[in-house]
């Protein structure tokens, strides 16, 4: 027999849940995060990418995440035996990860790309290059954003 | 269709000496990801290519995504090895192309 006072509780909890269950938005963090594994294994093929090397230089505080001034330089010789041969950028928070892939190699003389990118909001931006050795260096960074990039809906 | 597009090469240089090149194409970089006021999303349409060749040969490319901001801007370097032609393209969404050209007089 349900008293009064139990069906009370029941029914507001069942109120609560089903209220919680129905405002819950997907992991939206969950999905970016596996989205950035997804996209960096795809560039290095599961190899390991070791910090260093790589000098991100983007801004600390960026006002206006339209446009984010980037500049990727790598420690190379950049000659024929010792080289750079990509480098790639990509962001935590986008709505996907990837940014952009520069292809150089030994006439490029020195390894460094300059761009410029959006970011929707406050996270990590990631350059990983890829050496002629196979081997893969990176550096993060971790920039906060004021005003966003991509998203009206504030779907971040 | 054709896009605006400027580039930035000095137009001579010392043999062997490392110069940078800027690009810069006028381009909305629509980025798919937008919606109108009534809700329809905005399709994509971005550029999604940049290759430029010295001489005929590719020096240097790139794979441009959605998060690169309008009027992308690229700006790399290269060895002056010869005198000659620098041509860029780029490619995109809906047919997007542009091409433009620069010589250097190396010495």
């Amino acid at each position: 027999m349900t008293s009064r006072r139990d069906f009370l509780f029941l029914s507001s909890l069942a109120f609560v849940s089903g209220r919680a269950s129905a405002q819950l938005p997907p992991n939206i963090a969950a999905i970016r995060a596996a989205a950035l594994e997804a996209a960096i294994r795809k560039v290095t093929g599961g190899a390991e990418v070791k910090p260093g090397r790589v000098i991100l230089d983007l801004p600390p505080l960026v006002d206006n995440g339209n446009t984010v001034p980037v500049t990727v330089s790598v420690q190379s010789p950049m000659t024929e035996a010792d080289h750079v041969k990509a480098i790639h950028l990509f962001t935590e928070k986008n709505p996907q990860p990837y940014v952009m892939s520069a292809h150089v190699g030994p006439r490029a003389g020195r390894a460094r790309v300059s761009t410029r990118i959006r970011i929707a909001d406050t996270g990590k931006v990631i350059a990983i290059a890829q050496m002629s050795d196979g081997s893969y260096w990176s550096h993060t960074v971790p920039v906060v954003v004021t005003l966003s990039a991509c998203l009206e809906d504030g779907l971040i | 269709m054709a896009g605006r597009v400027v580039v930035n090469v000095p137009a001579s240089a010392k043999r062997g000496e490392v110069i940078e090149i800027r690009t810069l194409a006028g381009h909305v970089m629509e980025n798919g990801f937008r919606r109108t006021e009534r809700g329809e999303l905005i399709p994509r349409d971005i550029i999604t290519r940049f290759v430029c060749l010295y001489n005929g040969v590719e020096i240097f490319s790139a794979d441009l995504y959605s998060a690169v901001a309008a009027n992308p801007l690229i700006a790399f370097t290269t060895v002056a090895t010869e005198s000659g032609k620098l041509e860029f393209r780029w490619t995109g969404d809906n047919g997007y192309s542009a091409t433009e050209s620069a010589s250097i007089s190396v010495t």
